[in-house]
Formats: C-alpha cells, structure tokens, sequence
C-alpha cells in the first residue's frame, strides 16, 4: 500500500529504477537488436542495390522488384508460390482449425478425457516438421507406401494414388499434413477460450430451451471470435512460413513441377542455390515484399479483431 | 488480444488447464459414447502415422507390403544399428543438445533480466522496449537470415554452433518475455517494497526475492522453446555448412536423401530423431501445454 509517508518509492515507482533498469534490459536488447532488429533493415536495404556475387556493386533503385514480375524465371514462379502459400492458409483453416473448434467443442463436454484426448492431439506438433514430412513422404509413397497397400487390402485399390507425386494432389497432402501435425493448437486455444466462458450463460439459454446446437452457434461462437482472430493471424504467418515440409517432401525447387512450390522456397532457392549474378537483390526483394506482405496482413486483421471485440463488449 | 491470451497463459501455468467448473454438461448416453468413439477416432488418426513409423523400423520391407498395419511379431532391431552408424545420428544429436540446452538458457537468462523492468518500471523506455520486443512475435525473421548469413561469416561463425547459439538466443526472446513479464506483473508490489526496506538493491531484490516466485514461468518458457529451436531446419540449412556441425533436422535430410529407399532403416531414422522430444513431452506435458495456449505456438 503506497501512503504519502513515503513519497520516495512513488517518484521511483516500483521496479528496479532506471538506471539498474537499463543494465536489466542491456542483454536481451543487444540480442534482439544485432541479430533481429539490424539484419531485417538491412535485408530490406539490400533490395535496393545491385549485386555481384556477394558485394554491392550500384544502386538498383526498384529494378530488383521489376524483375520479380518482368524477368524469368521469377515471372512463372512468384504468383503460383503464392497461391500456393494461401492454398495452405485456406487448408489449415477448414482442416485444421474448423476441425479443431468442433473437437474442442466436443471435448468440452467431458472432464476426465479432455486431458488425454487433448495431449494425446498434441504430441505430432513435438515432431520436427522435417521429421514429418519425410515420415508422410514414406507412408504415402506410390508402391511400398502404408497407405495405398492398405487401401488394396481393403478393396479400395482403385483409390490408390501417387499422392505426392502427381501435380494436383501433393499441395492438398501438405495442406492436410500440416493441418495433422497443428490440430492440436487450435484445440488447446480453443478450448482455453471456451474454459473462458461464463456457464451460467450456457445454463440460461438451456433453461429458456435453447438446443445444444443452438447454444454453440448464438451463445459459444460468437464468444470465441476473439480466440478465432488470434488462430487465424497465427494460422496465416505459419502458412506463409511454410518451408520444412514442402521441402522434406517436394525438395527446393517444389516437385513435382513446382506444384509445392511456396515462397520461402523461392526465398531460399533464390538466395542460397542459385547460379546467377545478382540474385542477393532479388532474394532480398523477395523478402521484403513478403515481409510487408505478411506483417501488413496481420497487423490490418489484428485492427479489425479489436474493433470486433469492442463491438461484442458493446 | 494478446492481453487476453497472456492472461489465460498466466493462469494456466499452475494448472495447465483449470479444473472446470465443476458441472457435467448434459448429454444422452448415448450421444455421448457416439461423441467419445468420434473423439477416439481423431486420436487413432493423429496416432497412427507416429505408430506405423515405429513399429515399421522394425519391420521388414517385405512384410510390410504383405501387411500394411501389421505388428513386429518378431522386431527386427538391425535397422537401428545400421541407422545410428551410417547416419552419424551420434553428432547430430550431440550438436542439437548443445545448441539447444545453450540458447535456451541464453534467452530465457536475458529475458528474465528484461521482463523485470519492462513488466515493473513506469518510464517510457521501458514501454517502448516491450512492444518493440513483442513485434518480434509477428515478424517474419527468417527473411533475415541473408544479412545474419553475411554477419556470421565476417565473424567466422558458419557452421559455428555459437552462431546458431546467438541467433536462437535472439529469436526467443519475445516470446520470453511476453510470458515472463506478464507473471512479473502478478507479484504483488509490496514484496519489492518490503525488500528495499530491508535495504535490498535492485539485483538483491530480483534475484532473492522475484526470481523463486517465477519459476514455474521459467520452466514454460525454457521447455516451450526447446521445442521450436530443436525443430528447426531453417536456420541450420543456412548456417551450418558442415557435416560435423549439423543438426538432428539437417543431418536427417542427408540421411533420408541416402537411405530413403530402405524403408526400415528411412522409419529407424525417423524414430531416432523423434525419440528426445518424445521423452521432453512426457516429462513436461505441463509447461508445453502451457507454452501453446500462451498462443505464440510458432
């Protein structure tokens, strides 16, 4: 209890000061800013310049940018990248994060099993993404894979499919293998939210003879739209980061035929693999785009995920 | 938002998941076991994959076409071996111990020093260091890594598990101190107080006095980033150039790339390198839960 007898903490405040304060807060600034804050202004300084090999040789104003969309190879591959970097963004939302909800849903109604159900959800998001892409790439594989020997067994042979090796099937297989490995993130967020929620509002609508299904969609969703924002800005920043697992199962270049092909595949392809002069000025220009891109996105939804929850306190 | 899921992460780190409000939901028996056959469905489903990969290891690829789902009646331990030494899984998993346990350690230090003044002191410094600190949990920092690559270089770091060091150091310090300096914030004021009367300085008082009280934030913190930095596959394809030098996640690639056609041995492989987090998992289910409901899972 602060009382007026002793007027020197009140000028201090609580806290250790600012000089000691700053000492405090010396280390971790100097971390955050030499390997975080300084390389991303920088990665955005290097798109503006020419490169040879790995030294500045003039400045490029934006000609780095206009060869995104006007010079091979990078006019064929930054649009489907990106359609597919929301292909899994859209993915993750039906498979993994709608799914999620009605488990979490579901498991919202038992005490003793939610625990289980609920570690037992999360144990694939512990393994490495490289590890899982690799283990789905086998279990999926044409001749020996699990998956198609045992769609023969039971008679569903017909079924059997390359389904990382043709075109249009492998994006979808990452999408739902990286919406296996997640689910149960949107499940423990989900229901920490639900576990947020006055009972006696579900208990009164239940007297007035709301059904269950009337209670989750008037009562329950509305309610969780905070939680559902917040799964989707993280859902999306993932989606758009997406590398290990296209990588384990598509390699750099996105096989097969670029069909796995996202961004920061492009990203590093460009920076780190290819043969061409110049290409640090293209990679950076990449990133910053990307960057600005996925930031922009995230910070716009964040604004209207506030004024919705004004609008729901109201 | 973030205020809401730092407040559910804060109460949850004592009791992962409070216990419910003590009321059964309703239900027809029968809905119920039709619900809890679903519930063990998803189960078998986010299973199985992990199962078929252990007990295919000890399978032959014989036996596994003549019985996808078939069990190791007679386990077949050879392809073990054979992974361990031709995968030189022994280095790799020296490096990603030494890597992790160290940069972890290095942020969640630096992190606790920082989430004291941030989450206590009212100057505006501080203010502006924590939400400087929080962008960090919305920035795309991998697309950093040409101008970290240059750095590391100039300094002879690549393929320097330092530099790796350095660089997840960086990294997990927003999400430490996003939950670090939200449970500074719970303690109450007057136990500072009380120690600067007692004649305590600032270091007396944070080491003596707040650092027991945080401990069940900084297991969540050092246990929840473990996860992420073991995982990693990024930053190591960058900066480590050196067989000698790499990690469970990239040396895995090298192995998978040679092997991948042996299917108990590719299954061997994989088990190897899921096998620590597995056992992490175990010990800790607490505080990884905890960490994933503190809603900065990535």
């Amino acid at each position: 209890m602060k009382t007026s007898a002793r007027p020197r903490w009140r000028a201090t405040g609580p806290g250790p000061g600012l000089g000691a304060g700053m000492l405090f807060l010396l280390p971790a600034a100097a971390l955050f800013a030499v390997f975080i804050l300084v390389p991303l202004v920088q990665a955005i300084g290097y798109s503006f310049f020419t490169w040879q090999g790995a030294h500045r040789i003039g400045f490029a104003a934006l000609s780095n940018y206009t060869a995104l969309f006007t010079k091979r190879p990078y006019t064929d591959e930054v649009m489907p990248a990106l359609g597919h970097n929301l292909l899994l963004f859209a993915g993750a939302m039906v498979f993994q994060n709608s799914v999620g909800l009605v488990v979490a849903a579901l498991l919202h109604r038992f005490n003793r099993l939610r625990r289980m159900f609920q570690t037992l959800y999360t144990l694939p998001y512990l393994v490495s993404p490289i590890v899982i892409g690799y283990l789905w790439s086998l279990l999926l594989s044409p001749l020996f894979g699990p998956v198609n020997n045992l769609l023969k067994q039971v008679g569903l042979g017909d079924l059997a499919h390359p389904w990382l090796g043709d075109p249009k099937t492998a994006i979808w297989m990452i999408a739902l293998i990286t919406s296996w490995q997640w689910l149960g993130f949107p499940i423990l967020l989900f229901g920490a939210a639900m576990g947020g929620i006055a009972p006696e509002l579900d208990e009164a609508a239940s007297i007035d003879g709301a059904t269950g299904r009337q209670r989750f969609f008037h009562i329950t969703l509305p309610l969780l739209t905070p939680a559902i924002g917040t799964i989707a800005i993280l859902t999306f920043i993932g989606a758009m980061e997406s590398f290990p697992i296209p990588f384990a199962i598509g390699g750099s270049t996105g096989n097969p035929a670029g069909s796995t092909d996202v961004m920061s595949l492009l990203f590093y392809r460009t920076a780190f693999e290819s043969g061409s002069g110049g290409y640090i000025g293209v990679a950076s220009a990449i990133a910053t785009l990307l960057f600005l891109f996925i930031f922009g996105v995230a910070l716009v939804a964040r604004r209207l995920m506030d004024r919705v929850e004004r609008g729901l306190v109201r | 938002m973030t205020a809401l899921v730092a407040e559910q992460a804060a109460g949850r780190v004592d009791g992962v998941v409070r216990g419910r409000r003590g009321r059964q939901r309703r239900g027809s028996l029968g809905g119920r076991i039709g619900i809890q056959a679903m519930l063990w469905l998803y189960a078998a489903y986010t299973l199985m994959p992990l199962l078929i990969m252990v007990s295919d290891s000890l399978r032959t690829q014989q036996q596994m076409v003549m019985q996808p789902l078939g069990l190791p009646t007679s386990p077949n331990w050879g392809a073990y071996s054979q992974a361990w030494i031709e995968g030189h899984f022994g280095t790799y998993i020296r490096n990603s111990i030494y890597i992790t346990v160290v940069s972890v350690l290095l942020s969640t230090a630096c992190s606790l020093l920082a989430a004291y003044p941030i989450a206590r002191a009212r100057q505006w410094l501080f203010k502006v260091a924590e939400s400087v600190f929080l962008s960090g949990l919305m920035l795309p920092v991998y697309l950093a890594i040409l101008p970290i690559f240059f750095m590391l270089d100039s300094w002879g770091l690549i393929s320097n598990p330092i530099g790796l060091i350095l660089v997840y150091a960086a990294l997990g310090i927003p999400f430490s101190i996003f939950v670090l300096a939200s449970f500074f914030r719970q303690l109450p004021e007057e136990l500072e107080e009380a120690a600067r009367i007692d004649g305590a300085g600032p270091w007396r008082t944070f080491w003596h006095v707040l650092l027991p009280l945080v401990r069940p934030a900084i297991a969540t913190v050092v246990v929840f980033r473990f996860v992420p930095v073991w995982n990693d596959f990024f930053f190591p394809i960058v900066l480590l150039r050196n067989r000698d030098s790499f990690t469970i996640p990239l040396g895995l690639t090298q192995f998978f790339g040679e092997h991948q056609s042996n299917f108990p041995m590719a299954f061997a492989g994989l088990t190897i390198a899921t096998i620590p987090l597995v056992l992490l998992f175990l010990v800790a289910t607490k505080q990884i839960v905890a960490g994933l409901t503190a809603g900065m899972g990535k």
